[in-house]
């Protein structure tokens, strides 16, 4: 490279334009901010609580039992005597789907409203504004753990003897939805500064996501209704494939491995799921920057 | 010297309403996103200016001239629309009292918390913790949570923050008009403390005479455009014949 040494430095070399981030990279640079972020949204949700972060082993709790006692007993969904084309541990599979189509609300829900939440800090102050919607996935993952571990205990009583496999399976099929969130989240965050109308649609979506994936029926009633187009269709939906990891690595070893995965599950659906999810992020990413030089002004 | 703030002709449109209806912009998309879809204004038009390292400038002009709208395109908060903004260095912005202060948290999270967003690193902030809480003299009241702080000790503690961020420029919108005499004067001794360890000074104030006491240099906006530049004294001037 040749070097122009006769022109003197006017004293602008060394300047840059203020506001342009690296995106998601600027996010793993400021993990100290983003640690903060996360323990403040901890403290302010649950100031004044008594019991603080145990809400969140309550709720799914609840909402557990009540869908245990409504859909397994009263609809007859649990395999019993009487029922013998019912799902055998239905709390189990019941629960495993549940919280992770839990985590995956939570954290769309919060990862759309967190750039018009934020609105205060980021009309005044440069930081990378992906350290919102990254601290609400983030959040929601604490609020994950607890039902993990509920789960967790439940299956044990259950005697849940899991291979490396399924376990393998569900820390993908975890990593499948929460990428597919954060995506989604960049996408709907910044959309829902110029139309508000994005999180109301979230909120529709994530309605129906909890009955587009086999949270409360099993997988087969798809083709046995549907026929294999569908299913294959079905598949399609990362948090489709996120849960049946779950029910793969929690339900199954409780159930006597009776049950089957769908076909090419493991060799297809689930790198088919994993990269869509990872496009999902991509285009996030790209679309929250072309949106994001605006954001202070709209707010 | 070098330069530290260099703005090229920068312009910045604003919309005018805000609300918009579904129809309205799917007419618009559909007619192809011909003409506006709001009535738009400049807030700011053809700016052109460099700050060398270490100068103390004034930004002065009426309400609504564009000062706070031309900081926040200097701390990097908004982009042009035409022209270029570059820096040299951290920005430190205090360009509203409290700005990333959480009112639900103590002091002392905030100060963590603000430190952190205006670019400090976890150990930059333990090792100045001290000299932040001794600084604002809060005292004991940094453990309370900030919401019932007065709008004072509120500046006291973001001021302090600020100026321990150790920017290599420093914006300063308006906001030591809260702080009391005393902390006033220790603020304006701090600034001209950063301004002789070489930091550059953008201030917006309509206090013109702590202005022309900090300030060597004016720039004068109205309706957007620079109408003068240049010594501070000629810059007030100015705006008192306006
Ligand atoms: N996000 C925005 N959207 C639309 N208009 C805006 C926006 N921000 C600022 N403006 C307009 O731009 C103009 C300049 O605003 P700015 O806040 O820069 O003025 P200022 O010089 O700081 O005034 P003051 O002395 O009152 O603080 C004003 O007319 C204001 O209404
Ligand atoms: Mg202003």
């Amino acid at each position: 490279m040749k070097m122009d040494v006769s022109t003197p430095d006017d004293g602008t070399v060394g300047l840059v334009s203020p506001g342009r981030g690296a995106g998601l990279r600027d996010v793993l640079s400021s993990r100290f901010l983003l640690k903060l972020l996360v323990d403040k949204e901890i403290k302010v949700r649950y100031r004044g609580s008594v019991i603080g972060l145990l809400w969140s082993y309550v709720k799914p709790g609840v909402q557990f039992i009540v869908f245990y006692i409504a859909l397994g007993i009263f609809l007859g969904l649990e395999q019993s005597a009487r029922n013998p084309g019912g799902l055998p541990n239905y709390a189990i599979y019941l629960f495993s789907g549940i919280v992770l189509v839990n985590f995956f609300s939570e954290a769309l829900g919060n990862a759309s409203r967190s750039i018009v939440m934020n609105g205060g800090l980021i009309k005044k102050i440069y930081l990378p504004r992906e350290l919102f919607p990254v601290s609400a996935i983030w959040v929601s993952a604490i609020h994950f753990l607890p039902q993990i571990i509920i789960l967790i205990v439940a299956c044990l009583f259950a005697g849940w003897t899991p291979s490396v496999l399924q376990l393998g399976a569900a820390v993908v099929g975890f990593v499948i939805v929460a990428l597919m969130a954060t995506g989604l989240g960049l996408i709907f965050g910044a959309v829902n500064v110029y139309f508000r109308d994005a999180e109301n649609l979230v909120d529709l979506l994530l309605m129906v996501a909890t009955w587009a994936s086999p949270v409360l029926y099993a997988w087969t009633t798809v083709r046995d209704q549907l026929g294999q187009t569908a299913l294959n269709i079905y598949l399609l939906n990362p948090l489709t494939v996120g849960v049946e990891t779950f029910h793969y690595a929690f339900w199954m070893p409780t159930a006597d491995q009776t049950q089957a995965l769908p076909p090419s599950f493991l060799s297809l659906w689930v790198p088919i799921a994993l990269a869509l999810s990872i496009v999902t992020l991509v285009l996030g990413q790209l679309l929250f920057r072309r949106l994001e030089g605006r954001f202070a002004q709209e707010l | 010297m070098p330069i530290s703030i260099d703005i090229k002709s920068i312009e910045k449109r604003f919309v005018l309403r805000h609300t918009r209806s579904m129809k309205e912009t799917f007419l618009w998309l559909l007619k192809g996103r011909r003409g506006d879809l709001y009535k738009k204004f400049s807030a700011l038009e053809g700016v052109s200016f460099t700050v060398e390292q270490g100068e103390t400038v004034a930004l002065l002009g009426f309400n609504g001239s564009g000062k706070s709208t031309l900081l926040k395109h200097i701390s990097g908060v908004m982009l042009p629309d035409a022209g270029t903004v570059r820096t040299r260095g951290r920005v430190a912005g205090l360009i509203e009292v409290g700005a990333g202060f959480h009112p639900d948290l103590s002091g002392r999270d905030n100060v963590f918390l603000n430190g952190s967003i205006l670019g400090m690193s976890e150990k930059e902030i333990r090792e100045q913790f001290d000299s932040i809480v001794e600084f604002s003299e809060i005292g004991e009241f940094i453990d309370t949570e900030v919401r019932f702080y007065s709008s004072g000790m509120y500046l006291r503690l973001a001021f302090a923050v600020a100026v321990h961020t150790n920017p290599d420029i420093f914006l300063i919108d308006e906001i030591l008009a809260v702080g009391d005499e005393p902390f006033q004067k220790k603020c304006l001794a701090k600034i001209k403390e950063l301004n002789e360890a070489g930091k550059t000074l953008v201030v917006v104030s309509h206090d013109l005479d702590m202005v022309s006491k900090v300030c060597d240099r004016g720039i004068v906006l109205e309706r957007g455009r620079v109408v003068m530049d240049g010594e501070v004294g000629d810059a007030i001037a100015h705006i008192r014949a306006s």
